[in-house]
């Protein structure tokens, strides 16, 4: 769908609130720049192809990711990053492969060294030739998912269907998620366990244990994919798989999604920084390796806006969505993602008891609507002022539908009655699915028609909420946007740079720090 | 608690109510794991039936996925409630305005009473546990921190038990207020447990009162589950507040 402006939004404010946003990203990139992770150095261990856990430690948790990253620290520091030493060991120490360097790692017998003059040469060659390969089997990846799109085809309808599954149970999520394709989802997510955002390692193989939703790993994310190709031939579209690039693990996990054809990740810019309280620091480097990857695996990221709605007021804080949209932007263009690759979030959450709530939920889909009108755009169901009257849920749902269509969403996710009761019954994702398809069907072409009055309340509010977050902008250039997370702007949650989770995994890159994931992803990307 | 007028005249005993007193008319929806066809309607009844529905009357059925039928069904039950022996946790304390609470905050207890709150385990969900804490309150009513004579911590999300108990030692805290909100595979009730011990093993008797709440939690359980009250859905703060001090009355008086 084309999208025609009808919002008479003033040009140049929309200009300076983007001059603003790149104004008030650029030092946070700076610091990403000039900062690592330890889960960025796992990350290009994995895109080198090493896999499995220690047999030893733990109990199958610990992989030899973590090992080497760990080993490295420890003996000679993450200032060069990973690459350098493990390479330069790997070229000089004898070994069979990565994995077999990982085992030494293991047994205590290898002792790293940053390499210097043409060693370090060598080793770089070594690593980027690695890394290389790695990429090329995520470039094949999507090449794939462009072949299957032509020959299996894209839903024909706009916004596509987004649902969810959650039992926890990698091998119940595959027919729950083929059902739900059946059903006519476009787009399956799979949740994942609560607490995994909090481990510092990604979990392996398949996995049946997770609290209200399912553990990423690897092998998740293979049965997954490979079950959905299978219902997407039956359906005769291809369905597009989701899961989460957020947490300590980002860049793995954006790593794996890349490797195994996911084809959205939600990859908020603050969500973990807000929700699950992890540092500020940590995110933003690690967010900027994860979406380079994702900008290379032609991955379409979802923001997570809709969230801040769940904590503060969407009326009151209306601006602050619009403010994180355009930082979520920046960031995103300055990692090389698209404009196809945004589906920025923001959600129904206004308190439906207040007059016009409807009118208000309408302006402010349309804002975002035409400040972003190339990006997708996710468009996320009401939640906080959901209760247990699954009846007036219903009727929620379908006027947040009406608003999917009415608006040009991309990406619709499918609200469920019993939002406020228990995740999804089979049956409360049938009546959901009915809902949306008959107002799809009903009012799929009501965008045709619907104009909202010329300096109406529809305009006036949007055009409103776009000042505020101006402003809101400007004071944010002027503060910094560390200060201002630490001040509570966004969320009403407040969360300073020196605290949170996953600090002490941040290291300053030295002078001669190398990359090789990150120097042929950057190459590729100017 | 008020009676509406249609209870007198039948003397406690009562049917639910459609569009005629003691129609006993209800609705009912469900899902049965079977195809649909006459069979499955039949079955759909025969539940109905055991359920106390008769005459019922299936009005809608429609297959789902693969293999899946969902009905609404309506009908008549034969079941008689009688409102005079139903059980309810009756609230157990008085509910006082902020003043009085911190009045007598002031005459029992000399200093100011310390909660400290929390969600434990991996939970994440804030808005509860700020609900009743925050200045801002819930429902109208300002939170704890809004009472002078209460010292309010709140330590926020994914807060280890261990951590939990550590805080409250070291803060020589009156009461422990933790919140649970994801339920799935019993979370709520494994961390809870999980709280209760610790507490238990750390401090024996003179461990601060320990409150939870959730919208999931059945505030009957407090025994089973090892602590001193347990707050629902759409508790408000007044409520939490006039509780503990009528909790520190009652059984301690500070328990330092
Ligand atoms: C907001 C929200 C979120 C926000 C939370 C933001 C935040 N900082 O809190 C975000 C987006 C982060 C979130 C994430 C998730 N959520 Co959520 N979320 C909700 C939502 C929409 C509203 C909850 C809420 O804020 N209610 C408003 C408050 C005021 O109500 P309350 O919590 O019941 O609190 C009241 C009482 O219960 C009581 N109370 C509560 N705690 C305490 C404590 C004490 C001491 C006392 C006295 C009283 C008390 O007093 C309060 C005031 O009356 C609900 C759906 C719904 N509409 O209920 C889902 C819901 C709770 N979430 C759910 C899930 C599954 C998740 C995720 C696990 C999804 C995932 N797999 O990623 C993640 C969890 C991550 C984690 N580690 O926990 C499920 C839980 C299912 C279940 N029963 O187990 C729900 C029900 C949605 C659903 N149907 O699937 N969520």
């Amino acid at each position: 769908m084309t999208i025609r402006p009808k919002l008479g939004l003033d040009g140049r404010t929309v200009r300076k609130a983007r001059r603003l946003a790149q104004r008030a990203t650029a030092p946070v990139v700076e610091l990403a720049k000039t900062h690592t992770t330890v889960s960025v150095e796992r990350a290009v261990l994995r895109l080198a192809g090493m896999t499995g856990t220690d047999p030893t430690l733990g109990s199958g948790e610990i992989p030899w990711v973590n090992r080497v990253v760990d080993t490295v620290r420890d003996q000679v520091g993450l200032e060069y990053g990973v690459a350098l030493p493990v390479w330069h060991e790997l070229r000089t120490g004898g070994y069979s492969s990565l994995d077999d360097l990982a085992e030494k790692v293991g047994s205590g017998s290898v002792q790293f060294a940053v390499p210097t003059g043409k060693d370090r040469d060598r080793a770089a060659r070594a690593a980027l030739a690695a890394a290389r390969l790695g990429l090329s089997n995520i470039d094949r990846r999507r090449k794939e998912r462009d072949r299957l799109i032509r020959r299996i085809g894209d839903p024909k309808q706009r916004p596509w269907i987004y649902l969810i599954v959650a039992t926890g149970d990698i091998y119940e999520d595959i027919p729950q998620a083929q059902a739900a394709a059946r059903a006519g989802a476009d787009v399956v997510a799979v949740i994942r366990s609560t607490g995994q955002s909090l481990l510092d390692y990604v979990p392996e193989g398949a996995t049946r244990q997770g609290f209200a939703g399912t553990y990423a790993t690897q092998e998740n994310f293979r049965l997954m994919r490979a079950a959905l190709d299978d219902v997407s031939k039956e359906v005769g579209r291809y369905v597009r798989l989701t899961n989460y690039a957020s947490g300590l693990c980002m860049p793995e996990i954006a790593t794996l999604a890349g490797l195994e054809r996911l084809d959205m990740m939600l990859n908020d810019s603050m969500y973990g920084i807000l929700f699950r309280d992890i540092n500020p620091i940590r995110t933003f480097v690690d967010q900027r390796f994860s979406r380079m990857v994702h900008a290379r695996a032609g991955i379409i990221i979802n923001t997570g806006e809709d969230n801040y709605l769940t904590t503060a007021d969407a009326v009151d804080e209306a601006h602050t969505v619009t403010v994180s949209q355009l930082l979520n932007e920046a960031f995103a263009h300055e990692a090389g993602l698209a404009d196809w690759q945004l589906g920025l979030g923001h959600a129904f959450e206004i308190n439906p008891d207040i007059p016009e709530s409807f009118r208000l939920e309408l302006a402010h889909a349309m804002l975002a609507r035409e400040l972003f009108p190339d990006a997708p755009l996710k468009w996320m169901p009401p939640t906080k002022h959901m209760t247990g009257d699954v009846f007036r849920g219903y009727l929620l749902d379908g006027f947040f539908n009406l608003i999917g269509t009415m608006t040009g969403q991309g990406i619709l996710l499918v609200g469920m009655m019993t939002e406020a009761v228990v995740t999804p019954w089979l049956s409360d994702r049938d009546l959901a699915l009915q809902n949306v398809r008959y107002v799809l069907n009903a009012a799929g072409g009501l965008h045709e028609d619907f104009r909202p009055a010329r300096g109406g309340f529809i305009a006036a509010r949007a055009k409103q909420v776009l000042t505020e977050a101006v402003d809101l902008l400007d004071r944010i250039v002027d503060d910094g946007l560390l200060n201002a997370i630490a001040d509570g702007t966004f969320g009403i949650t407040k969360r300073p740079a020196d605290r949170g989770r996953g600090l002490e995994g941040v290291v300053r890159r030295a002078d001669g720090y190398h990359n090789p994931a990150l120097e042929l992803m950057e190459a590729t990307g100017e | 608690m008020n009676e509406p007028a249609g209870l007198a005249a039948t003397g406690g005993i009562v049917r639910p109510y459609g569009d005629t007193t003691g129609d006993g008319m209800v609705q009912l929806s469900f899902t049965l794991p079977i195809p649909h066809d006459a069979r499955a309607e039949g079955a759909a009844l025969q539940l109905a039936g055991k359920m106390g529905m008769a005459p019922a009357m299936v009005v809608h059925a429609k297959a789902m996925s693969e293999g899946f039928t969902f009905f609404v069904v309506y009908g008549s039950v034969t079941h008689l409630v009688d409102v005079s022996k139903v059980e309810v946790i009756e609230r157990e304390y008085p509910l006082l305005p902020a003043k009085d609470v911190n009045a007598q905050i002031k005459r029992t207890l000399r200093r100011k009473l310390v909660v400290l709150g929390a969600c434990i385990g991996t939970d994440a969900h804030t808005v509860g546990i700020d609900a009743i804490l925050n200045v801002k309150g819930f429902a109208g009513e300002k939170g704890l921190e809004y009472y002078r004579e209460m010292r309010v911590l709140n330590l926020g999300a994914q807060v280890s038990v261990p951590e939990l108990v550590h805080r409250a030692r070291a803060e020589r805290c009156d009461a422990v207020l933790v919140s649970q909100v994801v339920t799935q595979r019993d979370a709520h009730l494994r961390n809870t447990r999980e709280l209760s011990a610790a507490f238990r093993e750390a401090m024996g008797t003179r461990r601060p009162l320990l409150v939870v709440g959730g919208p999931r939690f059945d505030p009957a359980m407090t025994d089973e589950l090892g602590v001193d009250r347990i707050f629902g859905r759409g508790t408000t703060p007044g409520e939490v507040a006039s509780y503990l001090v009528h909790a520190m009355g009652q059984h301690r008086g500070g328990a330092r």
